[in-house]
């Protein structure tokens, strides 16, 4: 499997990278070769086989469905970029008037 | 104080002879002294150390201890530690005072124990060489010019240099036995679920696994009492009961059958780790072990499976750092795509990077059945290898890594050649089993590793296997020159 230059670029923007144009030569190569190297798999005839999601094969646990958080706004926004009243401050997203 | 075990310094302080606080100090300076040439810590907690001390010390007055209270401890820098610094080896995180304490951290807390500081790391725990860390790579104690490995690689160094008695790691792939081989101490990975995971910054959820270091299996045993157990708080954990794993440290190994795996002993191995292997096998027949070959024919296709799922799951855990709640943020975003984009690429190191864009493509519309999908399939083909191994054997024996040391900056430039040397560990977190890590012998002035690989939930028979190797051997009391 060998990525091009464009495929890198898509997966960064679905990653949410931002990729200087001398890094995009770097990551195709060095992808290119983990996706050949990985591709190994396909010596195993994995047909009949169940995917192993769990290394216990337990399922998920469940608890009384209660309320177990307590309030720590004020604690997790001391350590946030940018807050104000209590709202996590980011760029404008939706356009509104003025 | 320096070469003391654990058993040692608990029966010291309840019986006087030594404080916490002296205790503590001692540390402290050692890694004033010393940690300048090995980089192993990355914040050290003097302040809260000695007063973690001085409340031990009252403890203990009071008759009021516990078996571990007083005992310093190190811990990874992956841990949430309330008020301080948890950074994960990265500079997404630099600026990170955690706002509560990881479940393990409580734990120790709450047993008595005195924290150190937090230990240096490969960033988010991706590394096998130490070397992905924004402060720097750390310094193996054996040879300041090789790699401690990795990730947990300050950890490692730290306990070897004798900076700290036990620290914690965590290993996802290898990164408690493959740093503990390479520093010549013990370490040991429970069973996937035995440690809580709260608080532990998510790397691979589902290979994930806390766990220690120290200089014994005994060490050990002590320790994880405290650690293991079961927590509301960890949708992962297992609600089984912890036995005392001391209790069995001593029990015989006569008629022990121990399973050694064809696929550990080819010709990549190093001769010397071979020879060694050799050598410790006679010393476990001695005791009354015997020997039997097993296969775990899938081991080649752990690693291109690991680094399917590894970066698949890394690459959803990460997606959470986006400069908005905590963490790195970038100067000026002129809008939210550019606030998240830069504040990612500026927050992440190249290896990380790599990780989640393989993830982010493995996950992506189209090739999720052939790469995702397909490394689940794989994984429990490894883990049928071992569960068929296990009819046969009590404990599969190998050695840890294919070779020793390698020196800083040898495989920085090619991922494959760093990856390839967790080739024995990797399928191990696969079928999320426990394993261990102890020092059976040296290569050129390099610590050698040996690996017991258990059932599910052996924890006690491991400590109990490396505890009487331990007995008839000194390789786990050597220390490194100038430590």
């Amino acid at each position: 499997m060998s990525l091009t230059a464009g495929d890198v670029k898509k997966i960064a923007h679905l990653a949410r990278l931002n990729l200087l144009e001398n890094d995009v030569t770097l990551y195709t190569q060095q992808l290119s070769t983990i996706l050949n190297f990985v591709e190994q798999m396909n010596q195993a005839d994995t047909a009949e086989i169940e995917p192993f999601f769990n290394p216990l094969d337990l399922g998920q646990r469940l608890r009384p469905d209660v309320v177990t958080e307590q309030n720590q706004r004020d604690a997790f926004q001391a350590i946030a970029p940018q807050v104000e009243a209590g709202l996590y401050l980011v760029p404008q997203v939706i356009e509104g008037e003025e | 104080m320096l070469n003391k075990s654990i058993a040692e310094l608990s029966h010291s302080l309840q019986a006087k002879k030594i404080s916490s606080h002296e205790l503590t100090q001692f540390f402290l300076e050692r890694i004033k002294k010393l940690d300048p040439q090995l980089n192993s810590f990355i914040t050290v907690t003097e302040q809260q150390a000695l007063d973690a001390a001085k409340k031990a010390d009252a403890q203990l007055a009071q008759g009021k201890a516990g078996p571990l209270t007083g005992i310093p401890i190190a811990q990874k820098d992956i841990f949430c530690t309330l008020g301080v610094k948890t950074s994960c080896g990265s500079k997404m995180l630099d600026n990170f005072i955690s706002p509560y304490d990881a479940t393990v951290i409580k734990r120790f807390n709450e047993a008595g124990m005195v924290m150190l500081g937090k230990t240096n790391m490969d960033e988010f725990a991706m590394g096998s060489s130490n070397e992905n860390s924004y402060y720097g790579s750390v310094k193996n104690p054996w040879n300041v010019e090789y790699v401690p490995g990795g990730s947990s690689g300050g950890s490692a160094a730290a306990v070897a240099a004798s900076l700290a008695p036990v620290a914690t790691g965590t290993d996802t792939g290898g990164s408690i036995r493959q740093p503990a081989a390479l520093c010549g101490i013990s370490g040991i990975k429970p069973t996937y679920g035995r440690i809580s995971r709260y608080g532990m910054i998510a790397f691979a959820s589902s290979l994930d696994q806390g766990g220690l270091f120290a200089k014994s299996a005994e060490d050990l045993a002590w320790v994880l009492n405290t650690m293991a157990g079961f927590d509301e708080n960890d949708s992962t954990s297992a609600n089984i009961a912890v036995p005392d794993y001391t209790n069995t440290l001593n029990d015989s190994l006569k008629g022990l059958r121990i399973g050694l795996p064809k696929e550990f002993f080819s010709d990549a191995l190093d001769k010397d780790i071979g020879n060694a292997i050799q050598t410790a096998i006679k010393v476990y027949e001695k005791l009354g072990a015997t020997f039997h070959e097993i296969n775990l024919p899938n081991t080649s296709l752990s690693i291109p499976a690991y680094y399917v799922i590894a970066p698949a799951e890394c690459s959803s855990n990460l997606a959470r750092f986006d400069g908005v709640r905590y963490g790195h943020r970038c100067e000026d975003p002129k809008d939210l795509e550019d606030l998240y984009k830069r504040s990612r690429s500026e927050g992440f190191g190249k290896e990380v990077t790599r990780r989640i864009m393989i993830g982010t493509y493995a996950l992506s519309a189209g090739y999720y059945d052939a790469y995702y999908i397909k490394a689940q399939k794989i994984r429990r083909l490894v883990a049928d290898d071992f569960r068929k191994a296990f009819k046969s054997v009590d404990v599969i024996l190998g050695p840890t890594t294919p070779s020793p040391a390698f020196k800083l900056g040898e495989k920085t430039s090619d991922p494959i050649s760093m990856y390839l040397s967790d080739i024995y560990t990797i399928a191990v977190n696969l079928a999320g089993l426990p394993g261990m890590s102890i020092p059976a012998g040296f290569t050129k002035g390099l610590p050698i590793g040996m690996q017991l690989i258990g059932n599910a939930f052996a924890e006690a028979r491991l400590l109990n296997v490396a505890h009487a190797y331990q007995k008839e051997t000194d390789w786990h009391t050597k220390t490194p020159e100038g430590f």
